[in-house]
């Protein structure tokens, strides 16, 4: 065999083990997909109910709570932001990071510092790799999220919140969160939102009049236990619809690479085709001018 | 009273148990509550301890809520607790 064409034996036989994991990959992440998307839609009836009532005492109560007012004049903000920990997603941790990037320019623009909360191997690489300050930092656990994972998160963002920023170094007015929005199988885009102070914009629950409310003991204290739950149970939704996300994206990812992995091995069978005709060719006309040169070397001895 | 209570008793990862209900009873911070259809709407925070609904159909069943609250509304009870078992 010709030195070419075991040369393009070799790279096909690599190509096809490379096709074998990224297929296998392909269907890890679609059967882990709807999986996640089900963790989404399991979690959204607690997530609902509790829309529903922080928007019920925030909205018919005249407490001053500290969860729901601005602050007069905020000096920094933290910025929670949720990627993978796993690469070979395509562009699915750095689209997140680029969105918190842009999040940050904004509050810095607004004269606020930021605090950088990251969750997934990935983002922290990303920070450590440019020296940039990490507050706190989760990772583990990103394709496959629990409540006590969105818990230890927010404990430490609500503690941040809840500290004076004047008074404490690691204080914060605001609370934002980045996470990739999980829109369909095909379509998932990073999101930037304002987690604290409360703005209740996305009420999924059902337009209408809310009853009023009695609030056992009061309202303040419904909503100073209401609140942290409901930074949770946002925590939780965005990790659950980021890990969905992941595995869109990666699933994505290794489809595409599969597809140049038979575009590859397609062509190079090809190339090995013709390196292999053109070797029989070349045997070929060497032996007729061997024969030749035998024939004509006997002709001329006689 | 012909009418039912809609229960809900969820966790933040799933819907733990729904159905009608001809009762709710459940502890406050300010003591033991029991919720009978047409309750006046009501948001209240639990103390961690048993949620008992006494289903439409003459059974009952007992949630061990941790960190949870109660609303009412319309005869729709709703019950959200950070872990139940």
């Amino acid at each position: 065999m010709g030195a070419q064409l075991r040369v393009y034996r070799r790279r096909m036989r690599s190509v096809k083990a490379t096709k074998k994991i990224t297929k296998a990959m392909e269907l890890i992440s679609a059967s882990r997909i709807v999986k996640a998307q089900q963790r989404v839609a399991a979690s959204s009836p607690y997530a609902n109910e509790l829309t529903r009532a922080v928007t019920a005492v925030a909205s018919f109560s005249s407490t001053n709570h500290p969860l729901t007012t601005p602050h007069e004049s905020p000096r920094r903000a933290a910025v929670l932001i949720i990627t993978a920990d796993r690469g070979m997603a395509g562009a699915y941790s750095n689209a997140a990071i680029k969105e918190g990037d842009q999040l940050i320019t904004t509050l810095r623009e607004r004269g606020l510092a930021t605090e950088a909360y990251l969750v997934g191997r990935k983002a922290v690489n990303y920070y450590r790799f440019r020296n940039r300050a990490i507050a706190g930092s989760w990772t583990g656990f990103s394709d496959n999220p629990t409540y006590a994972h969105a818990k230890e998160v927010s404990d430490l963002l609500i503690q941040a919140f809840v500290a004076d920023s004047s008074a404490v170094a690691n204080g914060v007015d605001e609370l934002h969160i980045v996470y990739t929005q999980f829109k369909s199988m095909i379509t998932q885009t990073p999101e930037a939102r304002r987690m604290l102070p409360l703005e209740v914009v996305e009420s999924t629950a059902p337009a209408g009049l809310l009853p009023m409310y009695e609030f056992e003991p009061n309202a303040g204290e419904v909503l100073n236990s209401l609140l942290p739950r409901y930074v949770e149970a946002r925590v939780f939704n965005a990790m659950l619809q980021s890990a969905a996300s992941e595995h869109a994206a990666r699933r994505r990812a290794m489809k595409s690479a599969t597809d140049n992995a038979d575009e590859l091995i397609k062509s190079l069978t090809r190339l090995a085709n013709a390196a292999r005709q053109a070797e029989i060719t070349q045997e070929i006309s060497e032996i007729v001018g061997g024969a030749d040169a035998l024939a004509s070397a006997s002709a001329g001895s006689e | 009273m012909a009418e039912n209570l809609t229960v809900e008793v969820v966790s933040p990862e799933k819907r733990v148990w729904s159905g009608e209900a001809k009762m709710v009873s459940a502890r406050t911070l300010e003591g033991d509550i029991g919720v009978l259809p047409n309750h006046a709407p009501l948001l209240g925070v639990l103390v961690d301890g048993v949620v008992t609904v006494k289903g439409a159909d003459g059974s009952s069943h007992d949630f061990n809520i941790h960190g949870g609250f109660i609303s009412v509304s319309n005869n729709r009870v709703s019950v959200l607790g950070e872990s139940t078992d």
